[in-house]
Protein backbone atom coordinates (compact mmCIF):
# COMPACT_ATOMS: atom_id res chain seq x y z
CA UNK A 1 0.00 0.00 0.00
CA UNK A 2 2.46 2.18 0.93
CA UNK A 3 6.19 1.95 0.14
CA UNK A 4 9.23 4.21 0.86
CA UNK A 5 12.46 3.20 -0.57
CA UNK A 6 15.51 5.10 0.80
CA UNK A 7 13.94 8.41 0.73
CA UNK A 8 15.59 11.54 1.42
CA UNK A 9 13.83 15.43 1.72
CA UNK A 10 15.41 18.55 1.48
CA UNK A 11 13.97 21.97 1.69
CA UNK A 12 15.83 24.75 0.16
CA UNK A 13 15.81 26.95 3.27
CA UNK A 14 17.11 24.05 5.73
CA UNK A 15 20.08 22.93 6.26
CA UNK A 16 19.41 19.93 7.84
CA UNK A 17 17.68 17.15 5.93
CA UNK A 18 13.57 16.76 6.94
CA UNK A 19 13.81 13.28 6.19
CA UNK A 20 16.64 10.90 5.40
CA UNK A 21 17.26 7.51 4.20
CA UNK A 22 13.70 6.48 5.25
CA UNK A 23 12.55 3.14 4.18
CA UNK A 24 9.01 2.17 5.24
CA UNK A 25 6.60 -0.51 4.30
CA UNK A 26 2.76 -0.59 4.67
CA UNK A 27 0.04 -3.40 4.13
CA UNK A 28 -2.79 -3.11 3.12
CA UNK A 29 -5.38 -3.10 5.93
CA UNK A 30 -2.69 -1.85 8.55
CA UNK A 31 -3.07 0.57 11.69
CA UNK A 32 -0.01 2.42 11.58
CA UNK A 33 1.29 5.21 14.21
CA UNK A 34 3.66 7.27 13.31
CA UNK A 35 5.55 8.84 16.42
CA UNK A 36 8.43 11.21 17.01
CA UNK A 37 8.77 15.04 18.42
CA UNK A 38 8.07 17.91 16.21
CA UNK A 39 10.19 18.89 13.30
CA UNK A 40 11.17 15.12 13.25
CA UNK A 41 9.78 14.83 9.77
CA UNK A 42 6.13 13.68 10.49
CA UNK A 43 4.60 16.40 8.23
CA UNK A 44 6.90 15.63 5.61
CA UNK A 45 6.15 12.03 5.89
CA UNK A 46 2.68 12.62 4.81
CA UNK A 47 3.52 15.25 2.64
CA UNK A 48 5.28 12.94 0.42
CA UNK A 49 2.20 10.27 0.50
CA UNK A 50 -0.03 12.90 -0.91
CA UNK A 51 2.87 14.44 -3.47
CA UNK A 52 2.96 17.68 -2.30
CA UNK A 53 6.11 17.17 -1.95
CA UNK A 54 8.78 14.91 -3.99
CA UNK A 55 11.51 13.27 -2.23
CA UNK A 56 14.97 14.77 -3.52
CA UNK A 57 16.23 11.10 -2.82
CA UNK A 58 14.73 7.65 -3.03
CA UNK A 59 11.51 6.30 -4.19
CA UNK A 60 7.85 6.62 -2.63
CA UNK A 61 4.97 4.31 -3.38
CA UNK A 62 1.44 4.47 -3.32
CA UNK A 63 -1.39 2.16 -4.28
CA UNK A 64 0.65 1.33 -7.30
CA UNK A 65 1.72 4.70 -7.82
CA UNK A 66 4.61 5.34 -8.53
CA UNK A 67 4.68 8.86 -7.00
CA UNK A 68 8.00 10.17 -8.33
CA UNK A 69 7.67 9.50 -11.12
CA UNK A 70 4.03 10.95 -11.89
CA UNK A 71 2.62 13.11 -14.21
CA UNK A 72 0.96 16.08 -12.49
CA UNK A 73 -2.06 15.54 -13.94
CA UNK A 74 -2.36 12.44 -12.71
CA UNK A 75 -1.94 13.67 -8.93
CA UNK A 76 -5.94 14.19 -8.29
CA UNK A 77 -6.86 10.68 -9.04
CA UNK A 78 -3.91 9.80 -6.36
CA UNK A 79 -5.24 11.77 -4.09
CA UNK A 80 -8.70 10.23 -4.72
CA UNK A 81 -7.69 7.10 -3.20
CA UNK A 82 -6.31 8.94 0.03
CA UNK A 83 -8.52 10.23 2.63
CA UNK A 84 -6.74 12.84 5.11
CA UNK A 85 -7.87 14.51 8.25
CA UNK A 86 -5.86 17.09 10.86
CA UNK A 87 -6.04 18.33 13.78
CA UNK A 88 -7.54 21.42 13.04
CA UNK A 89 -10.61 19.58 10.97
CA UNK A 90 -10.87 22.12 7.82
CA UNK A 91 -14.07 21.98 7.64
CA UNK A 92 -16.21 24.68 5.27
CA UNK A 93 -18.11 26.96 8.03
CA UNK A 94 -20.45 28.63 5.72
CA UNK A 95 -21.74 24.60 4.87
CA UNK A 96 -23.73 22.15 6.63
CA UNK A 97 -22.57 19.08 8.04
CA UNK A 98 -23.73 17.23 5.19
CA UNK A 99 -22.61 20.15 2.75
CA UNK A 100 -19.40 19.41 3.99
CA UNK A 101 -19.37 15.83 3.23
CA UNK A 102 -21.18 16.17 -0.10
CA UNK A 103 -18.49 18.67 -0.98
CA UNK A 104 -15.64 16.29 -1.54
CA UNK A 105 -17.99 14.07 -3.91
CA UNK A 106 -19.36 17.34 -5.73
CA UNK A 107 -15.70 18.53 -6.10
CA UNK A 108 -14.73 15.26 -7.91
CA UNK A 109 -17.48 14.99 -10.27
CA UNK A 110 -19.23 12.81 -8.12
CA UNK A 111 -23.42 12.24 -9.80
CA UNK A 112 -25.81 13.75 -7.57
CA UNK A 113 -27.79 10.63 -6.98
CA UNK A 114 -24.73 9.02 -5.64
CA UNK A 115 -24.19 11.68 -3.74
CA UNK A 116 -27.38 11.62 -1.60
CA UNK A 117 -27.27 8.49 -1.15
CA UNK A 118 -23.74 7.80 0.13
CA UNK A 119 -23.61 10.77 2.64
CA UNK A 120 -26.29 9.91 4.71
CA UNK A 121 -24.54 6.25 5.01
CA UNK A 122 -21.38 7.61 6.07
CA UNK A 123 -22.54 10.10 8.66
CA UNK A 124 -24.47 7.53 10.24
CA UNK A 125 -21.16 5.62 10.31
CA UNK A 126 -19.38 8.06 12.39
CA UNK A 127 -22.30 8.72 14.43
CA UNK A 128 -23.39 12.20 13.07
CA UNK A 129 -27.10 10.53 11.98
CA UNK A 130 -29.50 13.38 12.88
CA UNK A 131 -26.84 16.05 12.80
CA UNK A 132 -26.55 16.44 9.08
CA UNK A 133 -27.61 19.89 8.98
CA UNK A 134 -26.15 21.49 11.74
CA UNK A 135 -23.85 24.06 11.24
CA UNK A 136 -19.77 23.07 12.09
CA UNK A 137 -19.77 25.73 14.85
CA UNK A 138 -23.35 24.16 16.31
CA UNK A 139 -20.89 21.10 16.87
CA UNK A 140 -18.45 20.43 20.01
CA UNK A 141 -14.99 19.64 18.99
CA UNK A 142 -15.14 15.50 18.57
CA UNK A 143 -18.25 16.21 16.72
CA UNK A 144 -16.39 18.35 13.53
CA UNK A 145 -13.85 15.79 13.60
CA UNK A 146 -16.38 13.17 12.97
CA UNK A 147 -17.17 15.38 10.46
CA UNK A 148 -13.89 15.62 9.00
CA UNK A 149 -13.48 11.88 9.07
CA UNK A 150 -16.93 11.11 7.25
CA UNK A 151 -15.82 13.62 4.88
CA UNK A 152 -12.39 11.88 4.61
CA UNK A 153 -14.25 8.53 4.23
CA UNK A 154 -17.11 9.10 2.37
CA UNK A 155 -14.92 8.49 -1.04
CA UNK A 156 -14.39 4.76 0.27
CA UNK A 157 -10.54 5.87 -0.01
CA UNK A 158 -7.75 2.83 0.39
CA UNK A 159 -6.05 5.02 3.03
CA UNK A 160 -6.58 7.45 5.29
CA UNK A 161 -4.01 9.71 6.90
CA UNK A 162 -5.06 11.30 9.98
CA UNK A 163 -2.33 14.08 11.12
CA UNK A 164 -2.83 14.47 15.12
CA UNK A 165 -6.64 14.09 14.56
CA UNK A 166 -7.13 14.20 18.53
CA UNK A 167 -4.70 16.63 19.21
CA UNK A 168 -7.56 19.29 19.69
CA UNK A 169 -9.39 16.65 21.23
CA UNK A 170 -9.43 15.89 25.40
CA UNK A 171 -8.72 12.20 26.06
CA UNK A 172 -12.36 10.57 26.41
CA UNK A 173 -13.19 12.18 22.88
CA UNK A 174 -10.01 11.14 21.66
CA UNK A 175 -10.78 7.69 22.61
CA UNK A 176 -14.19 7.71 20.70
CA UNK A 177 -11.78 9.09 17.48
CA UNK A 178 -9.86 6.15 17.90
CA UNK A 179 -12.83 4.21 17.69
CA UNK A 180 -13.75 5.06 14.61
CA UNK A 181 -10.59 5.34 13.05
CA UNK A 182 -10.28 1.49 14.44
CA UNK A 183 -13.32 0.95 12.77
CA UNK A 184 -12.22 2.43 9.18
CA UNK A 185 -9.63 0.50 9.64
CA UNK A 186 -11.53 -2.93 9.79
CA UNK A 187 -13.35 -1.82 6.36
CA UNK A 188 -9.79 -3.32 5.27
CA UNK A 189 -9.20 0.67 4.99
CA UNK A 190 -4.98 1.58 5.37
CA UNK A 191 -4.95 3.94 8.23
CA UNK A 192 -1.37 5.39 8.97
CA UNK A 193 -1.84 8.46 12.30
CA UNK A 194 0.47 10.62 13.26
CA UNK A 195 0.20 11.34 17.00
CA UNK A 196 1.94 12.41 20.03
CA UNK A 197 -0.69 10.99 22.09
CA UNK A 198 1.44 8.60 24.48
CA UNK A 199 -1.73 7.43 26.14
CA UNK A 200 -3.63 6.53 22.79
CA UNK A 201 -0.41 4.78 21.16
CA UNK A 202 0.11 2.46 24.48
CA UNK A 203 -3.70 1.85 24.48
CA UNK A 204 -3.88 0.68 20.90
CA UNK A 205 -0.90 -1.67 20.90
CA UNK A 206 -0.39 -1.13 16.87
CA UNK A 207 2.44 -1.05 14.40
CA UNK A 208 4.85 2.09 15.27
CA UNK A 209 6.51 4.03 13.74
CA UNK A 210 8.97 6.49 14.93
CA UNK A 211 11.40 9.44 13.37
CA UNK A 212 13.81 11.51 14.82
CA UNK A 213 15.66 13.94 12.97
CA UNK A 214 13.89 12.78 9.74
CA UNK A 215 15.59 9.17 10.47
CA UNK A 216 13.24 6.52 10.92
CA UNK A 217 14.74 5.28 14.89
CA UNK A 218 11.78 2.29 15.86
CA UNK A 219 9.51 0.52 14.12
CA UNK A 220 7.79 -2.10 16.37
CA UNK A 221 4.87 -4.55 15.30
CA UNK A 222 2.78 -4.09 18.11
CA UNK A 223 4.50 -0.93 19.92
CA UNK A 224 4.04 1.50 22.81
CA UNK A 225 4.89 5.47 22.51
CA UNK A 226 8.02 4.79 24.48
CA UNK A 227 9.88 3.17 27.16
CA UNK A 228 11.08 4.89 29.70
CA UNK A 229 9.80 8.88 28.66
CA UNK B 1 -18.07 18.10 -14.73
CA UNK B 2 -21.35 19.23 -12.39
CA UNK B 3 -21.99 22.63 -13.63
CA UNK B 4 -24.43 23.29 -10.84
CA UNK B 5 -21.78 23.19 -8.55
CA UNK B 6 -19.04 25.35 -10.59
CA UNK B 7 -21.99 27.78 -11.23
CA UNK B 8 -22.84 28.43 -7.56
CA UNK B 9 -19.00 28.97 -6.90
CA UNK B 10 -18.96 31.18 -9.16
CA UNK B 11 -22.43 33.90 -7.68
CA UNK B 12 -20.59 33.14 -3.83
CA UNK B 13 -17.13 34.14 -5.11
CA UNK B 14 -18.86 37.29 -6.85
CA UNK B 15 -21.21 38.00 -3.92
CA UNK B 16 -17.63 37.62 -1.45
CA UNK B 17 -15.72 40.37 -2.94
CA UNK B 18 -18.57 42.25 -4.21
CA UNK B 19 -17.06 45.80 -4.14
CA UNK B 20 -14.42 44.34 -6.35
CA UNK B 21 -16.76 43.10 -8.44
CA UNK B 22 -18.06 46.19 -8.99
CA UNK B 23 -14.88 48.08 -9.67
CA UNK B 24 -13.85 45.32 -12.47
CA UNK B 25 -17.02 45.65 -13.80
CA UNK B 26 -16.83 49.75 -14.15
CA UNK B 27 -13.51 49.58 -15.95
CA UNK B 28 -13.72 46.72 -18.21
CA UNK B 29 -17.17 49.09 -19.07
CA UNK B 30 -15.84 52.08 -19.87
CA UNK B 31 -12.28 50.54 -21.38
CA UNK B 32 -15.07 48.68 -23.72
CA UNK B 33 -17.17 51.51 -24.25
CA UNK B 34 -14.45 54.02 -25.38
CA UNK B 35 -13.21 50.69 -27.83
CA UNK B 36 -16.64 50.63 -28.66
CA UNK B 37 -17.10 54.44 -29.49
CA UNK B 38 -13.63 54.26 -31.09
CA UNK B 39 -14.94 51.33 -33.65
CA UNK B 40 -18.46 53.39 -34.02
CA UNK B 41 -16.19 56.52 -35.14
CA UNK B 42 -13.75 54.13 -37.97
CA UNK B 43 -17.35 53.18 -39.25
CA UNK B 44 -18.84 56.62 -39.22
CA UNK B 45 -15.96 57.39 -41.30
CA UNK B 46 -16.60 54.61 -43.87
CA UNK B 47 -20.17 55.29 -44.14
CA UNK B 48 -19.31 58.75 -45.03
CA UNK B 49 -16.62 58.38 -47.15
CA UNK B 50 -18.66 55.98 -49.03
CA UNK B 51 -20.99 59.25 -48.82
CA UNK B 52 -18.77 61.38 -50.80
CA UNK B 53 -17.07 58.89 -53.18
CA UNK B 54 -18.85 59.24 -56.00
CA UNK B 55 -20.20 63.00 -55.07
CA UNK B 56 -16.14 64.49 -55.33
CA UNK B 57 -15.72 66.58 -58.01
CA UNK B 58 -12.97 68.61 -59.25
CA UNK B 59 -13.30 72.26 -60.16
CA UNK B 60 -11.62 73.79 -62.82
CA UNK B 61 -12.54 77.54 -62.57
CA UNK B 62 -12.04 79.24 -65.44
CA UNK B 63 -10.22 83.16 -65.72
CA UNK B 64 -12.53 86.54 -65.52
CA UNK B 65 -12.30 87.16 -69.64
CA UNK B 66 -13.45 83.48 -70.71
CA UNK B 67 -16.40 83.76 -67.86
CA UNK B 68 -17.16 86.78 -69.52
CA UNK B 69 -17.21 86.43 -72.72
CA UNK B 70 -18.02 82.76 -73.52
CA UNK B 71 -21.13 81.98 -72.25
CA UNK B 72 -21.47 78.78 -74.00
CA UNK B 73 -18.12 77.84 -74.60
CA UNK B 74 -18.19 77.93 -78.33
CA UNK B 75 -14.74 79.38 -78.41
CA UNK B 76 -11.06 78.23 -77.54
CA UNK B 77 -9.90 78.20 -74.53
CA UNK B 78 -13.05 77.07 -73.60
CA UNK B 79 -13.83 74.39 -76.12
CA UNK B 80 -10.30 72.94 -76.35
CA UNK B 81 -9.84 72.89 -73.09
CA UNK B 82 -13.89 71.02 -73.05
CA UNK B 83 -13.09 68.65 -75.53
CA UNK B 84 -9.65 67.60 -73.84
CA UNK B 85 -11.28 66.96 -71.00
CA UNK B 86 -14.08 65.11 -72.37
CA UNK B 87 -11.24 62.55 -73.80
CA UNK B 88 -9.46 62.41 -70.63
CA UNK B 89 -8.93 59.04 -69.58
CA UNK B 90 -9.27 59.73 -66.00
CA UNK B 91 -12.08 61.93 -66.05
CA UNK B 92 -15.65 60.10 -65.98
CA UNK B 93 -17.88 62.84 -66.64
CA UNK B 94 -17.30 66.59 -67.43
CA UNK B 95 -20.06 69.31 -67.11
CA UNK B 96 -20.12 73.43 -68.05
CA UNK B 97 -21.66 75.66 -65.78
CA UNK B 98 -21.40 79.39 -67.50
CA UNK B 99 -21.21 82.05 -64.47
CA UNK B 100 -25.23 82.21 -64.95
CA UNK B 101 -25.83 79.02 -63.78
CA UNK B 102 -23.66 79.45 -61.09
CA UNK B 103 -25.29 81.93 -59.72
CA UNK B 104 -28.57 80.03 -59.69
CA UNK B 105 -26.57 77.59 -57.74
CA UNK B 106 -25.59 79.96 -55.44
CA UNK B 107 -28.86 81.66 -55.00
CA UNK B 108 -30.06 78.00 -54.45
CA UNK B 109 -27.34 77.23 -51.48
CA UNK B 110 -28.35 80.50 -49.80
CA UNK B 111 -31.67 80.61 -49.85
CA UNK B 112 -32.05 81.11 -46.08
CA UNK B 113 -29.41 83.90 -46.21
CA UNK B 114 -31.34 87.07 -48.51
CA UNK B 115 -28.76 89.61 -47.35
CA UNK B 116 -25.33 87.17 -48.83
CA UNK B 117 -27.66 86.67 -52.20
CA UNK B 118 -27.93 90.52 -53.17
CA UNK B 119 -24.82 91.11 -52.24
CA UNK B 120 -23.88 88.55 -55.10
CA UNK B 121 -23.35 89.56 -58.27
CA UNK B 122 -23.04 86.64 -61.14
CA UNK B 123 -20.11 88.68 -62.35
CA UNK B 124 -18.31 87.79 -59.39
CA UNK B 125 -18.70 84.05 -60.30
CA UNK B 126 -16.40 81.91 -62.63
CA UNK B 127 -17.26 80.10 -65.28
CA UNK B 128 -15.83 76.28 -64.50
CA UNK B 129 -16.00 72.86 -65.62
CA UNK B 130 -16.94 70.47 -62.70
CA UNK B 131 -15.24 67.36 -63.54
CA UNK B 132 -15.78 63.67 -62.08
CA UNK B 133 -12.98 61.06 -61.95
CA UNK B 134 -12.68 57.94 -62.54
CA UNK B 135 -10.82 57.76 -59.39
CA UNK B 136 -12.10 59.80 -56.69
CA UNK B 137 -8.86 59.28 -54.82
CA UNK B 138 -6.23 60.68 -57.56
CA UNK B 139 -7.40 64.24 -58.67
CA UNK B 140 -4.02 65.58 -58.82
CA UNK B 141 -3.78 63.87 -62.27
CA UNK B 142 -6.41 65.95 -63.52
CA UNK B 143 -4.65 69.31 -60.96
CA UNK B 144 -1.32 68.70 -62.95
CA UNK B 145 -2.42 68.58 -66.22
CA UNK B 146 -5.17 71.43 -66.77
CA UNK B 147 -3.08 74.03 -64.07
CA UNK B 148 -1.88 77.13 -65.64
CA UNK B 149 -3.46 76.36 -69.16
CA UNK B 150 -4.71 79.37 -70.77
CA UNK B 151 -8.06 79.91 -69.53
CA UNK B 152 -7.66 78.15 -66.56
CA UNK B 153 -7.97 80.42 -63.36
CA UNK B 154 -7.66 78.24 -60.64
CA UNK B 155 -8.91 74.41 -59.67
CA UNK B 156 -10.69 73.75 -56.59
CA UNK B 157 -9.91 70.11 -55.39
CA UNK B 158 -12.83 69.09 -52.86
CA UNK B 159 -11.16 65.78 -51.42
CA UNK B 160 -8.70 67.99 -49.69
CA UNK B 161 -11.03 69.78 -47.62
CA UNK B 162 -12.78 66.14 -46.84
CA UNK B 163 -9.31 64.94 -46.21
CA UNK B 164 -8.76 67.29 -43.60
CA UNK B 165 -12.48 66.15 -41.88
CA UNK B 166 -11.33 62.27 -42.03
CA UNK B 167 -8.47 63.20 -40.47
CA UNK B 168 -10.11 65.10 -38.19
CA UNK B 169 -12.00 62.03 -37.37
CA UNK B 170 -8.96 60.06 -37.21
CA UNK B 171 -7.65 61.71 -34.72
CA UNK B 172 -10.97 61.18 -32.71
CA UNK B 173 -10.97 57.52 -32.95
CA UNK B 174 -7.18 57.20 -32.55
CA UNK B 175 -7.96 58.97 -29.42
CA UNK B 176 -10.30 57.03 -27.37
CA UNK B 177 -8.27 54.00 -29.10
CA UNK B 178 -5.71 55.47 -26.39
CA UNK B 179 -8.03 56.10 -23.71
CA UNK B 180 -9.60 52.36 -24.40
CA UNK B 181 -6.03 51.07 -24.15
CA UNK B 182 -5.11 52.71 -21.05
CA UNK B 183 -8.25 51.88 -19.32
CA UNK B 184 -7.71 48.08 -20.49
CA UNK B 185 -4.50 47.88 -18.91
CA UNK B 186 -6.48 49.29 -15.95
CA UNK B 187 -9.12 46.53 -16.12
CA UNK B 188 -6.80 43.95 -16.77
CA UNK B 189 -4.48 44.32 -13.59
CA UNK B 190 -8.11 44.64 -11.59
CA UNK B 191 -9.35 41.32 -12.71
CA UNK B 192 -5.81 39.87 -11.87
CA UNK B 193 -6.23 41.04 -8.47
CA UNK B 194 -9.61 39.97 -8.07
CA UNK B 195 -8.77 36.77 -8.98
CA UNK B 196 -6.13 36.38 -6.40
CA UNK B 197 -8.35 37.92 -3.90
CA UNK B 198 -10.81 35.88 -4.75
CA UNK B 199 -8.53 32.60 -4.42
CA UNK B 200 -7.30 33.49 -1.26
CA UNK B 201 -10.53 34.38 0.36
CA UNK B 202 -11.80 30.89 -0.52
CA UNK B 203 -8.03 28.83 0.01
CA UNK B 204 -9.66 26.85 2.40
CA UNK B 205 -12.03 25.45 0.04
CA UNK B 206 -8.94 25.18 -2.69
CA UNK B 207 -7.23 23.46 -0.16
CA UNK B 208 -9.47 20.78 0.52
CA UNK B 209 -10.45 20.39 -3.23
CA UNK B 210 -6.60 19.70 -3.78
CA UNK B 211 -6.44 17.45 -0.92
CA UNK B 212 -9.62 15.33 -1.95
CA UNK B 213 -8.49 14.89 -5.57
CA UNK B 214 -10.70 17.39 -7.19
CA UNK B 215 -9.08 18.14 -10.69
CA UNK B 216 -7.36 21.67 -11.72
CA UNK B 217 -10.42 21.87 -14.07
CA UNK B 218 -12.89 21.59 -10.51
CA UNK B 219 -10.68 24.21 -8.57
CA UNK B 220 -9.89 26.95 -11.22
CA UNK B 221 -12.46 27.17 -13.56
CA UNK B 222 -14.67 28.89 -10.92
CA UNK B 223 -12.02 31.62 -10.60
CA UNK B 224 -11.70 31.39 -14.54
CA UNK B 225 -15.67 31.95 -15.00
CA UNK B 226 -15.40 34.65 -12.11
CA UNK B 227 -13.58 36.86 -14.38
CA UNK B 228 -15.06 36.41 -17.65
CA UNK B 229 -18.42 36.98 -16.02
CA UNK B 230 -17.47 40.18 -14.76
CA UNK B 231 -16.06 40.45 -18.34
CA UNK B 232 -19.35 39.48 -19.66
CA UNK B 233 -21.28 41.90 -17.78
CA UNK B 234 -18.73 44.68 -18.42
CA UNK B 235 -19.02 44.36 -21.88
CA UNK B 236 -22.61 44.44 -21.57
CA UNK B 237 -22.76 47.85 -19.62
CA UNK B 238 -20.65 49.07 -22.51
CA UNK B 239 -22.97 47.93 -24.76
CA UNK B 240 -25.90 49.23 -23.03
CA UNK B 241 -23.92 52.96 -22.80
CA UNK B 242 -23.11 53.07 -26.87
CA UNK B 243 -27.00 52.34 -27.09
CA UNK B 244 -28.19 55.23 -24.94
CA UNK B 245 -25.54 57.73 -26.16
CA UNK B 246 -26.80 57.29 -29.42
CA UNK B 247 -30.82 57.59 -28.02
CA UNK B 248 -30.01 60.30 -25.97
CA UNK B 249 -27.07 62.55 -27.20
CA UNK B 250 -25.75 61.51 -30.63
CA UNK B 251 -28.49 61.59 -32.61
CA UNK B 252 -29.53 64.91 -31.70
CA UNK B 253 -26.34 66.78 -31.91
CA UNK B 254 -26.08 65.00 -35.19
CA UNK B 255 -29.43 65.58 -36.79
CA UNK B 256 -28.17 68.72 -38.49
CA UNK B 257 -25.63 67.10 -40.53
CA UNK B 258 -27.15 64.02 -40.63
CA UNK B 259 -29.95 65.66 -42.30
CA UNK B 260 -28.16 67.47 -44.80
CA UNK B 261 -26.01 64.41 -45.81
CA UNK B 262 -22.83 65.68 -44.21
CA UNK B 263 -22.34 62.78 -42.43
CA UNK B 264 -23.49 59.35 -42.08
CA UNK B 265 -25.46 58.59 -38.37
CA UNK B 266 -24.82 55.81 -36.27
CA UNK B 267 -27.47 53.06 -37.32
CA UNK B 268 -28.64 50.51 -35.36
CA UNK B 269 -26.75 47.97 -37.87
CA UNK B 270 -23.07 49.84 -36.58
CA UNK B 271 -23.89 49.19 -33.56
CA UNK B 272 -24.99 45.60 -34.15
CA UNK B 273 -21.63 45.00 -35.58
CA UNK B 274 -19.91 46.58 -32.40
CA UNK B 275 -21.81 44.92 -29.66
CA UNK B 276 -20.15 41.20 -30.72
CA UNK B 277 -16.75 42.33 -30.83
CA UNK B 278 -16.99 44.61 -27.46
CA UNK B 279 -18.28 41.07 -26.27
CA UNK B 280 -15.47 38.53 -27.58
CA UNK B 281 -12.82 40.93 -26.49
CA UNK B 282 -13.96 40.96 -23.06
CA UNK B 283 -14.55 37.36 -23.16
CA UNK B 284 -11.35 36.31 -24.24
CA UNK B 285 -9.15 39.46 -22.32
CA UNK B 286 -10.66 38.09 -18.99
CA UNK B 287 -10.56 34.62 -20.16
CA UNK B 288 -6.95 35.37 -20.64
CA UNK B 289 -5.40 37.49 -17.27
CA UNK B 290 -7.47 34.73 -15.32
CA UNK B 291 -5.96 31.60 -16.61
CA UNK B 292 -2.08 33.61 -16.48
CA UNK B 293 -2.74 35.25 -12.85
CA UNK B 294 -4.03 31.60 -11.63
CA UNK B 295 -1.06 30.36 -13.63
CA UNK B 296 1.64 32.46 -11.58
CA UNK B 297 0.12 33.17 -8.37
CA UNK B 298 -2.32 30.42 -7.27
CA UNK B 299 -1.04 26.79 -6.27
CA UNK B 300 -2.37 23.64 -7.87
Amino acid sequence: MIRLEQVSKVYKTSTRPALENVSVQVDKGEFVFLIGPSGSGKSTFLRLLLREEVPSKGRVYVANFDLTRMARRRVPRLRQSIGCVFQDFRLLANKTVAENVAFALEVIGKPRHTIKKVVPEVLELVGLEGKAERMPHELSGGEQQRVAIARAFVNRPLMLLADEPTGNLDPDTSQDIMLLLERINRTGTTVLMATHDHSIVDSMRRRVVELDLGRVVRDDARGVYGVGR
Amino acid sequence: MRASFVFSEVVTGLRRNITMTIAMIITTAISLLLLGGGLLVVRMIDNTKELYQDKVEVNIYLTNDVSASDKECRADPCRGLRSQLESDPAVERVEFENRDQAYERFKRIFEAQPELVKLARPEALPSSFNVRLKDPDRPEVIIQTYKGKAGVDSIGDQSQFLDRFFSALNGVRNATFFIAGVMAVAALLLISNTVQLSAFTRRTEVGIMRLVGATRWYTQLPFLLEAVVTGIVGALVAIAMLVGAKLAFLDDVLAQPIKSGVVKSVEAGDLAFVSPILLLIAIVISAFTGYITLRLYVRT
